[in-house]
């Protein structure tokens, strides 16, 4: 549902956004406005969008953002058709440095394993790293397994077939999740491995978190990963995970926030942080960031103002929108180190951002 | 050219200006079909192109491995390519028969005003885009294939290979027969032209004869328009084989060679539109598009086949 539920979400809070400040709308725009160019990550496009048209209200410049997905965005900002690109995966330092690239982490979000299995209440499930390895590597195949019994000595787990469920098109879902199951089990990282588009073992695919919700809402007994909106647009049964501390947790806004809090951003090169299994006791295990990708060496100065003054400003003001459409915002600490890095590497950011005109 | 509106008139003027408009029209004519067929080389010119990474390092093994595994970078199209044509092969068996005998009740058994309004409802199905199949299929028709059609195969059939394992709602079969109901409209409706155009002087004299209305239809109607359903087939396999969004979201999308039809698998259609977007890799992406020019490359055969046949009746009947 996500792509179609989505531009309806976001068009509605325009709307709703428009209704409020009509005010600045109507005030005359001084000087010819400026046109942003972005291009990449399907997963963040609806805050993207929500961010570029309150931008757009208070500043006239004008954010156009298209979702042609992360492999999409990465070859036109390497082409230098676009001011922006935006991928879910990060680039390696190495890449950066020879296409002469930055990137930083933009917007996170948490994907979560979702089940259907009646006689399951919601998150009464407990999985290890390696049990959810096992799962999707077609070794665990009924739910009363040993293994499962094991981490949950309560439950009543029925003898039924686990029905795996996993995306089929090539997605930054998939990669964030596949690369956990790389970190944490030996087994997948020999067989399997990780990126957009695995090679998964057992289970049906589904098309998109729409897809994948779909088919787990159908299959009972059946497990899946989406993001973390559709765990809860869905209302579906999630999983509790043991993290790298060795606690069970729930996935929530907080426990994805703290694990980015956890993450040595500070000593990545090139902010090439993956998110999963940080440490940390209430870390979410699999978090992942989207990241922006721009030139470090800018053609225009007004332009590049214009597209700094807005990642800048949807740091500092585009949390609550953020977690309105349950993206999980950056943490302080992170956007200073990245502000930072700004300042260092590009040559022309922080000169003249654009004036805003009315509240933030 | 002709400014009169009076036809006569402007037939009467000089013979050198007519001849102009003639060569101006055709002119552009030609140009407007030769258009087409560059069109068709450019495409297949920038297939062949863009695949040639794909190509040379899997050779023909590309056609004949049934592994498709990103991470590693090897790629093979056989899964897909068996998706795509059993697929098409379980719409046609629905589909075909189906149209026939829509097509013999609108033209000789309903009354003349309800076959108009079945005629336009199924010229309607035609016009629903495909993804509305394709949410209609996931949604409504996949758990329906679940709960009923699929137990009920399993329980008197699950002897054959072809329909066992357990019933998912979402595989091969599922897709087959939502790919028959997408084309059933293009089958049926041209159908109903065929039958209609066989000669009422023909069927009369049948009629006279003594036969019966069945008789009429199996030994007058059907051979004489046989061409033209046959074509009308064709039609719809044109349009199964490349069909892409429906498909997609009910056949599983699994790379996997399955004899089960409630497995779920993939078509080369479905293939590109999951894995397109996001394929980063040069190999990965002329991976996906030599799958194109398969498609492609299996379409024209199609075609080729269709022609040798229209060909081949026609000299057997030189009516």
């Amino acid at each position: 549902m996500y792509r179609y539920v989505f531009p309806f979400l976001t068009a509605a809070l325009i709307i709703a956004g428009c209704g409020k400040d009509s005010e600045p709308v109507a005030v005359k725009r001084p000087g010819p406005s400026i046109t942003i160019n972005g291009a990449g990550a399907t997963f963040p496009y609806p805050i993207y969008a929500l961010w570029a048209d309150r931008y757009n209200q208070l500043t006239g410049v004008k954010i156009n953002y298209q979702s042609i997905g992360s492999g999409g965005g990465v070859q036109q900002i390497k082409a230098g058709t676009v001011d922006f690109g935006a991928s879910d995966a990060p680039l390696t330092a190495d890449e950066l440095e020879k296409a002469g690239l930055i990137q930083f982490p933009m917007i996170m979000g948490g994907v979560v394993p979702v089940i259907n299995l009646k006689e399951v209440k919601h998150g009464e499930l407990m999985l290890s790293p390696n049990t959810l390895a096992g799962i999707y590597l077609g070794k665990i195949k009924k739910w009363n397994d040993r293994e499962i019994v094991k981490e949950n000595p309560g439950l009543k787990l029925p003898d039924k077939h686990i029905k795996v469920v996993s995306r089929a098109d090539g997605s930054g879902t998939t990669w964030i999740f596949t690369n956990y199951l790389d970190k944490v089990s030996k087994d997948w990282h020999d067989k399997v491995g990780f990126g957009k588009a695995v090679d998964f073992p057992v289970g049906v695919r589904g098309k998109g978190n729409e897809g994948v919700s779909a088919y787990v809402q159908r299959l009972e007994g059946s497990i899946g990963y989406v993001e973390y909106v559709y765990a809860i647009q869905g209302r579906m049964s999630y999983v509790k995970l043991k993290n790298k501390a060795g606690k069970y947790v729930s996935p929530s806004i907080d426990s994805f926030q703290t694990a980015a809090a956890n993450a040595e951003w500070a000593k990545a090169p090139g902010f090439y942080v993956v998110l999963t299994d940080q440490p940390g006791v209430d870390s979410w295990p699999i978090t992942g960031a989207s990241y922006i990708i721009v030139h470090k060496k800018q053609k225009d100065k007004k332009t590049s103002n214009a597209m700094f003054g807005f990642f800048k400003w949807s740091y500092e003001h585009g949390a609550n929108m953020a977690k309105k459409l349950y993206y999980v915002p950056m943490p302080d600490g992170v956007v200073r180190l990245v502000e930072a890095k700004w300042k260092s590497e590009t040559a022309c950011f922080g000169t003249e951002l654009p004036k805003h005109r009315g509240k933030p | 050219m002709v400014v009169d509106t009076d036809a006569t008139k402007s037939l009467a003027e000089p013979a050198p200006r007519r001849q102009a408009g003639n060569r101006l029209f055709r002119s552009i004519a030609a140009a407007c079909a030769g258009t087409l067929l560059l069109l068709a080389i450019g495409i297949i010119l920038e297939l062949w192109r863009n695949s040639q990474l794909s190509i040379r390092k899997f050779g023909f093994g590309f056609l004949t491995s049934a592994n498709w595994n990103p991470v590693q970078s090897d790629f093979g199209a056989l899964s897909s390519i068996y998706g795509t044509i059993v697929s098409t092969i379980i719409a046609l068996l629905i589909a075909a028969p189906m149209s026939l005998v829509v097509a013999i009740f609108l033209v000789e058994l309903a009354p003349k005003k309800l076959a108009g309004f079945f005629g336009t409802a199924i010229e309607l199905l035609a016009a629903i885009p495909s993804i509305i199949y394709g949410m209609w299929g996931l949604f409504i028709f996949a758990p329906f294939m679940a709960n009923y059609i699929q137990p009920w195969l399993g329980k008197y059939l699950g002897f054959c290979p072809l329909f066992q394992g357990p019933p998912m709602g979402i595989g091969m079969l599922t897709a087959g027969m939502i790919l028959a109901l997408m084309i059933l409209p293009f089958i049926s409706s041209v159908m109903r032209d065929v039958l209609l155009m066989v000669p009422s002087v023909t069927k009369e004299s049948a009629y006279g004869l003594g036969a019966t209305t069945w008789e009429v239809t199996k030994d007058v109607s059907i051979p004489s328009g046989m061409r033209g359903m046959v074509g009308a087939v064709f039609l719809g396999l044109g349009r199964a084989i490349g069909e892409t969004m429906a498909v997609t979201f009910v056949i599983g999308n699994n790379h996997e060679l399955a004899a089960s039809l409630f497995a779920s698998g993939n078509t080369i259609a479905s293939t590109l539109a999951n894995e397109f977007t996001e394929a980063s890799e040069p190999l990965y992406l002329s991976a996906l598009i030599e799958l194109g020019l398969v498609l492609f490359v299996i379409t024209a055969l199609f075609q080729i086949m269709a022609h040798l046949w229209l060909r081949y009746t026609a000299r057997g009947n030189p009516a």
